[in-house]
């Protein structure tokens, strides 16, 4: 079974804070894995490293067979392009309709970049391409829309068409429901996840709700601290376990104050 | 053992740099009030002036009209061509001077000098600077109003693109999008709105500078005012005052309008 995403000892700190303190997983393609832990624990900076926006201080981090490490701008740029980002405040660009936000999807993987995403400019192909994968997320009804006149639950839904459009192999999603109320929240992960499954993507999702993270997941990889503490299928992980991560020192600045989520 | 806080007292002596300073903006005051030799005596004989002057410029002669006309226009063009032109260089200027867009620190520092330089020098001097480099006109009087307009537009501008939300333009990098792709993606859009309010104060400002630029000799309106007045016709400056008044409180009408609508 092939890789989708490897991370080996992986070392990331900010100054004299040690942020992950040798993290060490392996997803298999086609798994989808929940990643739990505590605010300040290190998630986001472990999903931001998978995506080369943090330098590592050492270890390793190969997405499908390529390394991140050494990576010169322009294999990371290559590497970008096959992971989809799904963020918790959906950063959708507000000045632009639904559409063309889904358009910019397409971005990296065109050479000319803008000019073949600009709703203007871009070839007959794409154009279709992005109104098909509105479509898919069920807002193909608001293509004209911008951002500030979507609910939270459509945004994520476009910005998920978005990942879609960049037709990526690996799907990174930064606690995706977080600023979504309940009954949004689980329509946007069935949605997500169905797409995951049925593209067979590989996914790491981060989430707050256990009883989500058991319902969606595969795997369960548990974060405490800057470290992994639970990594395990679905069925072999329990809520005692699970809620182990969120008492005694969680943080990565072991300050209930500080903020490093 | 902890003591109470004791009540916040109702004057804090300021500190030694507060006494420099206001001992020093005081000296200079009174400096200046001395040099510059007011008295009363002059303020009445100022006023007596003023009043002949309105008297003599009362009412306004506007048998000149069709030439006041065609400086107007002249002025307008200089404006609108130059405020164009400073508004579309301002761009590139801006991107290589904003922290998030620059390529690196050192292009960073030449940017914002450039920028920096063109707005410190007034705009009365880029048009002497350009009358003797390009000679008497109209390019003159347009050269000085581009460099005018870097200075206010490109900063302005560069400081929209460092306050730009950060979470599209990471989203766009986050695809495998390049440099350029991102700021024309999600940079350029979201600072539209405040550009173009930018460009429109530009152009505001663009004109009241076009009128007083004629006085050194860079074309517009400000050659008729300046030769009106030198030859005591206060009747027909009045005249071209009143246009000016005209021209530029309708302008700036229609330029709030518009930035109303878009913000």
């Amino acid at each position: 079974m092939t890789s989708a995403i490897t991370c080996q000892n992986v070392r990331v700190g900010y100054g004299p804070l040690n942020v992950l303190r040798g993290v060490s997983f392996d997803i298999p393609v086609g798994q989808g894995v929940v990643l739990l832990g505590a605010n300040g624990c290190g998630k986001s900076t472990l999903m931001r490293s998978l995506n080369g926006l943090e330098k590592l201080q050492s270890g390793k981090i190969i997405i499908h067979g390529a390394s991140l490490t050494d990576a010169t701008r322009r294999d990371l740029r290559q590497i970008r392009r096959g992971m989809g980002y799904v963020f918790q405040q959906f950063n959708l660009v507000p000045q632009l309709s639904a559409f063309q936000n889904v358009l910019l999807g397409a971005m990296g993987r065109h050479r000319l970049g803008i000019l073949a995403c600009l709703g203007l400019t871009a070839p007959a192909g794409e154009r279709a391409r992005a109104m098909a994968c509105l479509e898919r997320v069920g807002m193909a009804d608001r293509a004209r829309h911008r951002p500030t006149e979507l609910s939270g639950g459509q945004q994520q839904r476009v910005a998920i068409a978005r990942m879609l459009m960049q037709a990526p192999k690996v799907v990174i999603a930064d606690e995706p429901i977080a600023s979504l109320d309940p009954k949004a929240g689980r329509e946007v992960l069935d949605l997500l996840w169905q797409i995951v499954r049925e593209e067979g993507l590989s996914m790491l999702c981060t989430l707050h709700q256990l009883d989500l993270a058991q319902e969606y997941a595969d795997r369960i990889i548990g974060m405490k601290a800057g470290r992994v503490e639970i990594d395990a299928a679905i069925a072999d992980t329990d809520m005692t376990q699970m809620n182990a991560l969120y008492s005694g020192m969680t943080r990565v600045d072991a300050q209930p104050t500080g903020e490093a989520a | 053992m902890s003591k109470a806080p004791s009540i916040p007292p109702r004057f804090r002596a300021p500190s030694a740099l507060t006494w420099v300073l206001v001992v020093g903006f005081a000296a200079f005051f009174i400096q200046g009030l001395i040099a510059s030799n007011i008295s009363i005596d002059r303020l009445v004989r100022g006023a007596n002036n003023l009043v002949r002057f309105i008297g003599q410029a009362v009412p306004p002669d506007f048998s000149r009209a069709p030439n006041i006309a065609d400086a107007m226009l002249e002025t307008l063009n200089i404006a609108i061509v130059g405020v164009t032109f400073g508004c579309l260089l301002s761009i590139p200027l801006a991107l290589l001077a904003a922290r998030n867009t620059a390529p690196n620190a050192m292009i960073r520092t030449l940017a914002r000098f450039i920028i920096s330089v063109s707005r410190t020098v007034p705009d009365l001097i880029w048009a002497l600077i350009f009358v003797v480099t390009v000679g008497l006109g109209p390019l003159a009087g347009i050269l000085a109003i581009i460099m005018d307009t870097i200075g206010f537009a490109a900063r302005f501008y560069s400081e929209r693109f460092e306050e730009v939300q950060k979470g599209p333009s990471e989203a766009l990098t986050s695809t495998g999008a390049g440099r350029l792709s991102v700021i024309f993606g999600a940079i350029l859009p979201e600072s539209f709105a405040s550009m173009t309010a930018t460009s429109l104060f530009s152009v505001e400002k663009a004109i009241r500078s076009a009128v007083t630029l004629g006085l050194v000799g860079a074309g517009g309106i400000g050659v008729e005012l300046s030769t009106a007045m030198r030859l005591f016709r206060y009747d027909q400056a009045a005249a071209i005052i009143l246009v000016i008044l005209v021209v530029v409180i309708v302008f700036e009408h229609i330029s709030s309008s518009i930035r109303k609508r878009i913000i």
